[in-house]
């Protein structure tokens, strides 16, 4: 390993590493050291305890979670990318469902989520809609922007050669729009994890956001925050599996292979 | 081979004006004849290109390719814009490809006159590449390739070599001249450039703006193959002189 190489790996490895674990020993001491009551600011250590000990029960939670962001993930996706196509398609449509589509963003989502709950009720399918709700804006409006992205003399070409309407959207303006639509997608998937929370606080009996809510009445505080470290592991892998599928249908994006 | 009539194009703007871009154009380009249009910016030389390719309708007057009058794209027809427009998923062969995928031809018949023009624009071997991994000049070679592949009987080129440097736009001026010798065709070439315009042409066509009218076409009486040297030529100083005169005298006229 070169002297260069080995400063990377310390700058971009070592260095946070240890400032982590530094900050974790603070913690600990500090809340030995400061008689510090559990229920206020528990050790690391005793998260961690509280995590393991609610290992089995924190699958079943960490599934529902996982379950109604993924569901909300997937509507906002099943209805993203059409709304996004009409918009770019048709200019009356656009006109006629933008107001709409920001107004839904415009009403503040956990003022939504009871109401929703009220109608529709308990169970899963509630915070999945409010999930989807929360999470589609960025790939209407992302993916919008990469099909309206396309050079118009490719518009020209394709048009000149004759070539149909559908065979130009599949051929370039689709691709063209990938990129936009990845970016879109790597916000939803976040805002899908925290739209899912939010319908789990405003009622439900199951899902790491009702853990939190209910941990947190019963003064067990260790146990919210580890309900919540998985939460946050959660949404960082989520967010990593996105960027993996991009990295795998855009290849071409890829860095490294310029000279 | 093409034949225009007293055309004419009118268009609105988005904020509702309207532009009169071209009058009165009569022009008549032969079979493989190379034409350059010069003029300065808004003389409606891009326009004039999209008219003969059928994407955009005449207000008044007629265009005829080879008898037949022009009302909608016709496909025997090639495009090379300033900038390459390459779709940046595709591989440069695929990229060449595109084209005859537009038409509706079977791209595996292709793939060895593909490789061939490939060959001939100096980019064998960069085949699997992806465009962003090439140069500016190496990018419109893809795209002058992708317009040949399905052998057009015309190219229309709108400054397809504006946004390279100075040096590689004269190399690509002499390539282009190359292949032509090679794969004649009838070209119609837009250009700021007024050497490049006597370079390349065959006759050269002088316009002047608002609205866009053809000033003067001359004939360009150099041999071929050309090369930089001619820029040293009295006929070629001559033309260059008339030319400028042409669209300079125009400007004095018009503050």
């Amino acid at each position: 390993m070169t002297a260069a190489a080995g400063r990377r790996v310390l700058n971009e490895y070592v260095v946070p590493a240890a400032t982590l674990l530094g900050v974790l020993v603070l913690w600990e001491g500090a809340t030995h050291a400061l008689h510090v009551p559990r229920f206020v600011m528990p050790p690391p250590s005793a998260i961690l305890a509280a995590g393991w000990e609610w290992r089995y029960h924190f699958i079943a939670h960490t599934w529902v979670t996982l379950y109604e962001t993924l569901g909300g993930f997937a509507l906002s996706i099943l209805v993203g990318v059409p709304l996004a196509v009409l918009i770019v398609y048709s200019p009356a449509l656009k006109s006629a469902l933008y107001p709409l589509i920001v107004l839904t963003q415009s009403v503040p989502k956990i003022a939504i989520a009871p109401v929703l709950l009220l109608v529709i009720g308990h169970g899963e399918i509630p915070k999945v809609i409010v999930a989807f709700l929360v999470a589609f804006f960025p790939v209407v409006v992302d993916t919008a922007t990469g099909l309206a992205a396309t050079p118009p003399e490719l518009l020209d070409l394709s048009r000149a050669y004759r070539a149909s309407a559908f065979k130009t959207f599949l051929k370039v303006r689709l691709p063209m729009a990938l990129p936009f639509f990845f970016a879109g997608a790597k916000v939803a998937i976040t805002l899908s994890v925290i739209g899912a929370v939010v319908g789990e606080f405003v009622g439900s009996d199951r899902g790491l956001g009702y853990v939190i809510l209910s941990a947190t009445s019963y003064w067990k505080t260790e146990l919210a925050f580890s309900s919540m470290i998985l939460l946050s592991l959660m949404a960082i892998m989520l967010f990593g599996a996105v960027a993996l599928v991009e990295r795998l249908t855009c290849p071409w994006l890829a860095p490294g292979s310029e000279e | 081979m093409i034949r225009l009539d007293h055309v004419e194009k009118t268009y609105r703007t988005r904020r509702g004006d309207l532009v009169h871009a071209l009058d009165d154009i009569t022009l008549e380009v032969g079979e493989n004849e190379f034409v350059t249009l010069v003029g300065p910016s808004g003389c409606g030389k891009s326009t004039l290109l999209k008219l003969v390719s059928g994407l955009v309708p005449a207000t008044q007057g007629t265009i005829h390719i080879r008898g037949q009058a022009v009302r909608e794209p016709f496909p025997d027809v090639g495009f090379v814009f300033q900038q390459p427009v390459l779709l940046p998923w595709r591989s440069v062969l695929d990229n060449v490809l595109f084209s005859v995928e537009m038409l509706g031809l079977d791209p595996r018949e292709y793939r060895k006159p593909a490789f061939d023009l490939l060959e001939l624009t100096g980019l064998a071997g960069f085949e699997q590449r992806y465009p962003r991994e090439l140069s500016g000049g190496m990018q419109q070679r893809v795209a002058i390739c992708r317009a040949l592949l399905p052998d057009p009987s015309l190219l229309l080129m709108d400054e397809p070599f504006g946004a390279l440097d100075a040096m590689t736009r004269e190399e690509m001026s002499l390539e282009l001249l190359r292949i032509w010798e090679e794969r004649r065709k009838t070209i119609l070439f837009v250009t700021h450039s007024i050497p490049e315009a006597i370079l390349l042409a065959d006759r050269v066509v002088v316009m002047t703006p608002r609205p866009g009218r053809i000033a003067r076409v001359l004939t360009v009486d150099l041999p071929r193959p050309r090369t930089m040297d001619l820029e040293f030529d009295a006929r070629f100083k001559a033309a260059s002189d008339e030319v400028r005169g042409l669209i300079f005298a125009r400007r004095k006229e018009q503050p």
